[in-house]
Formats: structure tokens, C-alpha cells, sequence
């Protein structure tokens, strides 16, 4: 489904992604793990195609597409969705404009007809109620005045609405108290599905005891250092990540034998 | 000949049909007013408040008298119809080429005290009224002197102690003719605890007129009384072509609240001077305003807020949205006069930029000669946010709609401050017009 292989990225000339390898099949959640600045954002910003995020080398296949070819709309039509670690604000658009102008540019994508308005708020609301989102958030403008668990709902509302086919979830506990983690939690197992796959990006392992995911990565100094099963979640948990960097660096640079993603050496 | 010899002469021809002619006081202004404008000329870049916008190039410009008709001219019609295509309620004062056009003008019913008319109109019946408000030659810059001195139509206002309009007062200006000069003069008079809804449209045919520019001259004074609240209005839709100076001057009374909204799209020139003075305690302001230009467009608003006394209360908020090669200036004046304690005063300008070749300047100034009193102020000059447009993109929006958007988000804080809903529809249809991709954002109000 999703093939990354020897991915270089930089931000403002400064290398992030050193040689990510990773391969998520169709159905798979995969977690990916890491200390504050492997890179583990930048994955997920490139992923989504953000221009000011530079592809330095390396290849992402995506079901036979070349995914770094297209713009980010496009990624998004084709059924790429990010969940913002920082949801953006933007004053003067309702959020029932901006959601709908979303479903409806997937859906002309997909050769689906659009909804209009009554479908559409049907729809919406149905689903708002899944992640507990009172309707006159449908009215306020986009994410702003929102508090910090009302914004990841609404990136979870949104992923509902436009069905990806690939879903990276960058941190989306942050700053979320267990309520509210929870319920996102809730609305993203909600999505799980045989066609659909997910990339959850979390530093702590805590979101993993709600979302199981079917591998769990950890990422240091731009690149995948370390992969296992869930129990690799409580590991790091308690041993921390500096164990896996030393043990990474012990091992050499040679991608085979920790780059690939589930037959890490730990295992 | 030079321009103001031509000026001249207009006046000596045309004085004796001016309207209000045998009235010896506006006579006296009148004479004043053009001697004024013979001597002061069109400013230019010398003085400091035109450095950005000359008017130097006027001298170059014959303009006609405007030979306004007041028979409804089909493209006149037009537009007509396409303002009131909503029905909204309200009371029609519509002027072509500078004449009062009864045919296409629709007063409709008023509360008792409250007169709506045409500025000839009122000159011929309650002139000791129009006396007292007319104002004087030597207010406001040289243009607002040439205006006293040629104004002969614009509409007149007035409102008894304590009645209130409910719907607007339309003003609508149409120019239909090419090459030709207005001097609107509009004239409000609220007393007080009076309220009403002023608007004013300045607008031409699809097109515009043919041919060079016209130019629009106008002045608008407002005399809001104790405790009065008066909302103002203003369009300007005008051609490419077109010159329009606009200047605004208001006095409030104590406790008196006076709105400005201000919508411009520009013109090869487009000044506005908005000028109120708080003369009485405790009066509040809210001078709002929005632009967007481009092409070639110039629009430049010169406010200025007169605390002259204790505990006014005065907002400001103005943003420009700028595209092409256009312009756009705005300086905002603060004077907190010595005495005007509890003084609250807020100022803040927004500017986006959508091209390299866009100009901004944006100036704010304030003169506190008060202590105990609050001011605050804040410019800035941006472009669209690199990261509102990747969220935008990351849902499936396409780079122009979502570039659009922001820029019509951009305005949608400046069209949320005006009160009235159908006049926030009005503007708001009027920006997304102006906007490549409106039609995307036909579903935003």
C-alpha cells in the first residue's frame, strides 16, 4: 500500500529524514515512536506534501502512484489524510464551509456526485455526534477559539468525513486529557478498516493502550532505528529511547539490519 | 488656460444655476469657497497627507459640468435594478451624473420628523435649515472647498429629537457620462436621540463609462446630536477610470455613536477623508474600513478621530487586500486633546498582499496630549499564510480556492462588523464579486 524507501527530507536547509525505510500494508495501523526531534512530524508533513518541506532523495510508492509527485490536494483527493498536531485556525471560515468544501472536492475526485447542503448536514452531524462535537462548532469559524481536545476532535470529524484510504495521525494526543483522548481514540478505532491504513505518530505510549497498533516503530535521528510488535510500546515506555539510539548506533548504519520495519533486532 | 482658470470660469458660468442660487449666505460660501480652491490648487505630494496620493495630476484634467438628467437612462435604470434586486427595505435617494433622479429614486414612507430629500429640494424649502448645516468654505482640503463652491445637488437629511429610521437610507451616485465632474453634498442632521442608517453607493454601469475618467467630488457632513446613533455606509464600485474623493466629516455630540463602514475597491484614484470630532463627553466611534484593490487601482483612506473630551470611546480597524500593481494607503490620526480624560482608543490596520508589485503603506499616528487615557495601536503588512493554505490543501481544496478563500476570510472580519445584516450581504456579495473564484464562496455569508 504504502512503500517509503530511503526517504532524505530537510526543513530550511537543516537534514531531518536521514534514509527513512517503511513499508504499511492495506488494514495496517502502524505507531510510530520517537524522541522530540527524530523526525517523526517531518515524516508526516512530506507525507502530506507541504512545499516547505524539501524531498532531498528516496522514493513513496503509494498502491503503484508515485505519491511525491503530487500536490498536496491531490494527495488528499486520492485518500491521504493528516490529523494536525496543531490544527489551524482560520478566522472568517465557518467549519461547515470549509468540511463541506473538503467532502465535495474528494468526492468530485472520485467521480462521486457532491452533496448538497442537506445531505451534507446530515451527514455531518451524524458523525459530530460520534465524536461528541456539539453542532454549533458546524457554525464557529474553522478550529479558532477552539479548545485543545476540540481541535483534534475536529481533525477526527474530518478524517470521518473524507474516508481516506491512508490516515497519519501526527500526535494527535497531544495535550489531550484522558477524556478527551479517549473519544478521539474511539473515532479513530471507529475507522478502522481492511482497506484503510494508519500511521499514528505519538511520543508517549499512552495513545497505544487505546489505539493497538499492528507494529510500532521507533524513529531516531531520521530514520527507523527500531521496529516490533505493541509490547515494543511498553518497552519503550519504560526503558525510555535512549537505549534503542545506542543500541542503533552499536549496530551500525546498515539499514537492512535495523532499518527494516518489524524484523528489528530487538525482537 | 490652466486648470484652475478653467475652474473659474465653470464657476462664473454655472453659479447663477447653481441650486440655492439667490441665497445670499451660500452665495458669500460659495464666492469664498472657489476663491479657496483658485488659491490652494489640487494638493500635491509636497503636503505631507497627499505624499502618497497627489492630485497633482488634476491640472492635466478638463472635466465637463456634469449636464445630469434626471430622466432614467437606461444603463442608469440597470444599475438601479440590480441594487434592488433584493428587495430589501429601505429609502431610495438615487442621483445620475449628479442630478437627483426622481423617477428612479423611491423615498417610501418616514416616521414624522424625519425628512429625506434632495439637497435642491430642501435649499428651495427650509433653506435656514441647509444654512446651518451646509458647513463652511474653509473646512476639509481644497477639494471640499471646490465642492462648497460647485455643489448643487446630494441629498438632505434630517431627523427630529428622538426619531429613529429603521430601514437604510440609500444614497446611490451613478456616473453614466465620461469626462465629467460631480460635487455631491450630502447633509445630515440628526438631533437628539435620533437614529438612522446612512448608506451611501457609488457605482457605474457595467463597464463603467467610455472613454476617460469622470471625476467624483464629494462631502458628506454629519451633525450627530446628544445621545444621537447614526451608521454610515459607504460603497465605492466605481470604473478603473474613475477619480473619487470622498471626505466625510462628522461632529458627536455628547454621547452621540457614530459607525463608519467604509468598502472600497478603488479607482485610478480613490481618496477618502473621514474626519469626526468628539465634542461632547462620553461619544463613541467605530471607523471601519475595507479595500481591495487591483490592477492599477489607487485607494487611500486619511482618517482622523478628535477626542476632544472626556470618556470617548473610539475603534478603528481598517484592512486593505492588494493584488496586482495596485495601492493602497491608509493613515489613521489619533488626537487626544488636552483634557479628554478616560480617553479609549484603538487602532489597528491589516494589510495582504496577493502580489510583489502591491503597495501598502500603512500609517498610524497618534497625539495624546491627555493623561488617564488608553491607546493602543498595531499595523501590519502580510501575505497569505503559508500554513492556513497547506491545511486548506491537505483537505482536498485546490490551491486557487483555497488561496481565495483565506483572502475572502481575510475580509469577512472587517464585513462582520457591520451591524445590519442585509447591508453585511450587500457587501460581502460586493467583495466576493471583485474576488477571482467568488462563485466558490457564493455559500459564505
Amino acid at each position: 500500500m504504502l512503500n517509503i524507501k530511503d526517504l532524505h527530507a530537510s526543513v530550511d536547509g537543516k537534514q531531518i529524514l536521514r534514509g527513512l525505510n517503511l513499508e504499511v500494508k492495506s488494514g495496517e495501523v502502524h505507531a510510530i515512536m520517537g524522541p522530540n526531534g527524530s523526525g517523526k512530524s517531518t515524516l508526516a508533513q512530506v507525507l502530506a506534501g507541504r512545499d516547505s518541506f524539501h524531498v532531498d532523495g528516496g522514493s513513496v510508492d503509494w498502491d503503484g502512484k508515485d505519491l511525491l509527485a503530487l500536490p498536496a490536494e491531490e494527495r488528499a483527493r486520492e485518500g491521504l489524510f493528516l490529523a494536525f498536531q496543531y490544527p489551524v485556525e482560520i478566522p472568517g471560515v465557518s467549519n461547515a464551509y470549509f468540511l463541506k468544501a473538503a467532502v465535495n472536492a474528494v468526492r468530485r475526485h472520485r467521480q462521486l456526485p457532491e452533496l448538497d447542503a442537506m445531505d451534507f448536514l446530515k451527514r455531518v452531524k451524524a458523525e459530530m455526534k460520534a465524536v461528541g462535537m456539539r453542532e454549533e462548532f458546524l457554525y464557529r469559524s474553522v478550529n479558532e477559539g477552539f479548545s485543545g481536545g476540540e481541535k483534534k476532535r475536529n481533525e477526527v470529524l474530518q478524517m470521518a468525513l473524507l474516508e481516506p484510504k491512508l490516515a497519519v495521525l501526527d500526535e494527535t494526543d497531544s495535550g489531550l486529557d484522558i477524556d478527551a483522548l479517549r473519544i478521539v481514540a474511539d473515532g479513530v478505532n471507529r475507522l478502522r478498516s481492511p482497506d484503510r491504513s494508519m500511521i499514528v505518530i505519538t511520543h508517549y505510549q499512552r495513545l497505544l493502550d487505546y489505539i493497538v497498533p499492528d507494529k510500532v516503530h521507533v524513529l531516531s535521528g531520521g530514520r527507523i532505528v527500531h521496529s516490533g510488535g505493541p509490547e515494543l510500546a511498553l518497552e519503550l515506555e519504560q526503558r525510555g529511547y535512549a537505549w534503542i539510539a545506542d543500541a542503533a548506533k552499536a549496530g551500525g548504519d546498515s539499514q537492512t539490519a535495523v532499518g527494516a520495519p518489524g524484523g528489528g533486532a530487538a525482537r | 488656460m490652466s486648470d484652475i482658470d478653467t475652474w473659474l470660469a465653470t464657476f462664473r458660468t454655472h453659479a447663477a444655476s447653481l441650486s440655492g442660487a439667490g441665497l445670499p449666505w451660500l452665495g458669500a460660501i460659495r464666492q469664498r469657497a472657489i476663491e479657496r480652491f483658485a488659491d490652494e490648487g489640487w494638493p500635491t505630494n509636497r503636503i505631507e497627507r497627499y505624499r502618497h496620493t497627489s492630485l497633482a495630476f488634476l491640472a492635466q484634467q478638463r472635466f465637463a459640468v456634469a449636464q445630469g438628467t434626471s430622466q432614467a437612462t437606461a444603463p442608469a435604470r440597470a444599475v438601479i435594478a440590480q441594487l434592488r434586486a433584493d428587495g430589501e427595505a429601505g429609502h431610495w435617494l438615487v442621483f445620475v451624473d449628479g442630478a437627483f433622479a426622481p423617477a428612479l429614486s423611491e423615498v417610501g414612507a418616514l416616521p414624522a420628523g424625519a425628512q429625506v430629500g434632495s439637497l435642491s429640494d430642501a435649499l428651495a424649502r427650509w433653506p435656514e435649515r441647509v444654512e446651518a448645516a451646509f458647513g463652511s468654505a474653509d473646512a476639509g482640503d481644497s477639494p471640499a472647498a471646490l465642492n462648497a463652491a460647485l455643489a448643487t445637488e446630494g441629498a438632505f437629511v434630517r431627523l427630529a429629537p428622538g426619531v429613529a429610521v429603521e430601514a437604510p437610507i440609500h444614497l446611490v451616485f451613478v456616473a453614466t457620462s465620461p469626462d465629467v465632474a460631480c460635487h455631491p453634498r450630502n447633509l445630515v442632521v440628526a438631533e437628539a436621540g435620533a437614529q438612522a442608517t446612512l448608506v451611501e453607493h457609488y457605482l457605474a454601469p457595467p463597464g463603467g463609462p467610455a472613454g476617460a475618467a469622470s471625476l467624483t467630488n464629494t462631502v458628506t457632513r454629519i451633525d450627530a446630536g446628544p445621545d444621537a446613533r447614526i451608521a454610515h455606509l459607504k460603497l465605492q464600485q466605481e470604473a478603473e477610470t474613475a477619480i473619487h474623493l470622498a471626505s466625510i466629516d462628522v461632529v458627536q455630540a455628547r454621547g452621540a455613536a457614530f459607525d463608519s463602514h467604509s468598502l472600497s475597491f478603488g479607482a485610478r484614484l480613490a481618496r477618502n477623508d473621514i474626519v469626526t470630532r468628539f465634542d461632547g463627553e462620553g461619544c463613541e466611534t467605530l471607523l471601519n474600513g475595507l479595500f481591495h484593490v487591483d490592477g492599477r487601482r489607487h485607494a487611500d483612506h486619511h482618517t482622523r478621530i478628535e477626542h476632544l473630551k472626556p470618556r470617548g470611546t473610539s475603534r478603528e480597524f481598517y484592512r486593505g487586500i492588494l493584488d496586482g500593481a495596485a495601492r493602497g494607503v491608509f493613515a489613521g490620526r489619533i488626537i487626544v486633546a488636552k483634557g479628554a480624560m478616560r480617553t479609549d482608543a484603538e487602532q489597528r490596520t491589516d494589510n495582504l498582499l496577493l502580489s510583489a508589485q502591491a503597495e501598502a503603506d500603512a500609517r498610524p499616528e497618534l497625539e495624546i496630549y491627555a493623561d488617564d487615557v488608553k491607546c493602543a495601536h498595531g499595523a501590519t503588512v502580510g501575505q497569505i499564510d503559508e500554513a492556513s493554505l497547506f491545511y486548506l490543501r491537505s483537505r482536498g481544496l485546490d490551491e486557487a480556492h483555497a488561496r481565495n478563500l483565506l483572502t475572502y476570510a481575510f475580509a469577512a472580519e472587517a464585513l462582520a462588523r457591520i451591524g445590519l445584516a442585509p447591508l453585511r450581504r450587500r457587501a460581502a456579495s460586493a467583495i466576493r464579486a471583485r474576488l477571482p473564484g467568488g462563485e466558490l464562496l457564493e455559500e459564505l455569508s
